[in-house]
């Protein structure tokens, strides 16, 4: 199990925490419709690095984004999510 | 190659079983195939397989960056089924049924598939009434349905608890008796043995990196054993669909995520069939050597590391103690995890890419094994004729652009949603 770190509220157990997608595939409403399809239905999905947004459901109830290996697991950096932090 | 018969077991006995010879070859790659198949578990191998014996194209290589049969294939829970509600699932999967049906003499090879009955639960009158609207979608079409009362589960499987304030209560069930469970090895090894028979290359320990192209079209592979010339290329790599797409420069509806399974010591016969449930993700099973086999939900979130968390098998545990409540006096003996390209909507994606020259069979989510005949026999045709047999068709990789998507669950584009 992962520990993250929830900019809010410190060090908790992935149990807490849900998974919801990956930053790339946020779509705003003005995106052009080609796009969004992209966006929502095709993913990156690399044996490295992503951006992934996750949720302190079980906690505070917050948005995050954490940068995490999809290998190693390792997270390299989380931070809070806000309209500033999504494309 | 010999043919396996009771008379070569036979020989044996006067030869202290000395006779035997490798089951396939191990070559050398050639510089250049007709067909080059990336992915060497049960349904690459089915796809060369039927290749060599269906449509003549003997001139194959499988490649695989380890060892045959050691990815998903060797990493499921063997269910095999076709009772899927939706027409393209349960006409697929039912054409997939009947070849097992058949598989251990077509291949030569003992897949032991056993046909002991799959039943899915039914927990209240709303999953009650949803179990017959599949096995009427499923009858319709000719396949095997039964709903079945309280009294026949119960007599079916003894060791479910039945009582009324159970967890999870039992209204009924639905069961396809055809369905069942099979070995998951010798799926790989039977099909391996009779691709090389016919010919087909199966490479091993032969990775793919890169693929060579002219101008837009796929026309060989780069592999840690050099470069391999191809006629036509054939994604088949399950988990990692995704990470062999991107060398082609594609991205694809799929999110490869953890799927775990595990087993406990063996027993005597306690579980006689497969029993699953309508509104709970768990299934149970008791293997040939008496160990029951369980599984539950994917991790439900972004992995390739083969390894799962442990409160996921907890939460099928929790499930299958509470259906089958003898199953706490077991001691759990392995837990294991695979990599799964799960697609937005459920079901698998097989046929042509926007790449000329490059094919793709993925996105089999938390059900590839049941489907390795059909999967190896609408692939093989797909790429024999460039064009996809009327069972792969639905599962092309422009439904998702066309809103043509195959949604079992009916949860849209969030694929840890389900």
């Amino acid at each position: 199990m992962l520990l993250i770190t929830c900019p809010h509220c410190g060090p908790r157990a992935q149990l807490e925490f849900v998974y919801e997608r990956t930053v790339d595939s946020v779509v705003q409403p003005h995106t052009d419709p080609t796009e969004a399809m992209e966006r929502l239905f095709t993913r990156a999905n690399p044996r490295g690095l992503d951006d992934e947004i996750w949720r302190h459901t079980f906690g505070c109830r917050a948005w995050l984004v954490m940068t995490r290996h999809r290998t190693t697991h390792a997270i390299a950096a989380i931070r809070a999510a806000g309209p500033e932090a999504l494309p | 190659m010999t043919k396996y018969s009771a008379f070569g077991l036979l020989r044996g006995v006067f030869n202290g079983q000395s006779h035997w010879l490798p089951a396939w070859r191990d070559p050398e790659p050639k510089s250049n195939y007709d067909v080059i198949i990336i992915g060497g578990g049960g349904h690459g191998l089915a796809t060369a397989y039927y290749l060599a014996s269906v449509h003549g194209i003997r001139n194959v290589a499988v490649l695989e960056k380890s060892w045959i049969g050691g990815g998903n294939t060797g990493r499921n829970t063997t269910l095999v089924r076709s009772n899927y509600r939706q027409k393209p699932l349960h006409d697929f999967f039912e054409f997939g049924l009947k070849m097992w049906e058949h598989l251990s003499d077509e291949l030569n090879y003992n897949v032991m598939f056993s046909p002991r009955g799959a039943m899915m639960l039914g927990h209240s009158d709303s999953d009650m009434t949803r179990l017959a609207e599949r096995g009427d979608a499923m009858r319709v079409d000719s396949i095997d349905a039964e709903l079945l009362t309280r009294d026949q589960v119960a007599k079916l499987e003894p060791q479910l608890d039945m009582s009324r304030d159970a967890r999870f209560p039992i209204e009924g069930g639905l069961i396809q008796r055809r369905g069942g469970t099979a070995r998951h090895d010798a799926v790989a090894w039977g099909y391996a043995r009779g691709a090389d028979r016919l010919g087909v290359d199966i490479i091993q320990k032969c990775e793919v990196t890169g693929f060579v192209r002219r101008g837009d079209a796929v026309i060989g592979v780069e592999t840690t054993r050099g470069r391999i010339g191809a006629g036509r290329v054939a994604i088949c790599v399950a988990g990692h669909s995704g990470h062999v797409a991107a060398m082609a420069g594609l991205k694809l509806p799929v999110e490869s995520q953890t799927l775990q399974a595990l087993v406990t010591e063996g027993v005597k016969p306690m579980i006689n069939g497969v029993i699953m449930s309508q509104s709970l993700h768990c299934y149970i099973s008791q293997s040939d050597k008496g160990g029951i086999v369980m599984g539950g939900d994917p991790d439900n979130w972004p992995s390739y590391a083969q390894r799962g968390q442990p409160m996921v098998t907890q939460g099928a545990i929790a499930q299958a103690i509470a259906l089958v409540p003898a199953l706490s006096r077991l001691r759990m003996l392995r837990t294991w995890g695979g990599v799964t390209d799960v697609s937005f909507d459920g079901s698998p994606i097989i046929g042509p890419t926007p790449v000329p020259g490059l094919f793709l069979n993925g996105g089999w989510c938390y059900g590839g094994f049941k489907a390795t005949p059909a999967s190896g026999w609408t692939y093989a045709h797909t790429l024999a004729t460039g064009t996809p047999h009327a069972l792969n068709a639905p599962f092309d990789l422009g439904r998702f652009a066309r809103g043509d998507t195959i949604d079992e669950n009916g949860v849209g584009p969030l694929p840890n949603h389900r």
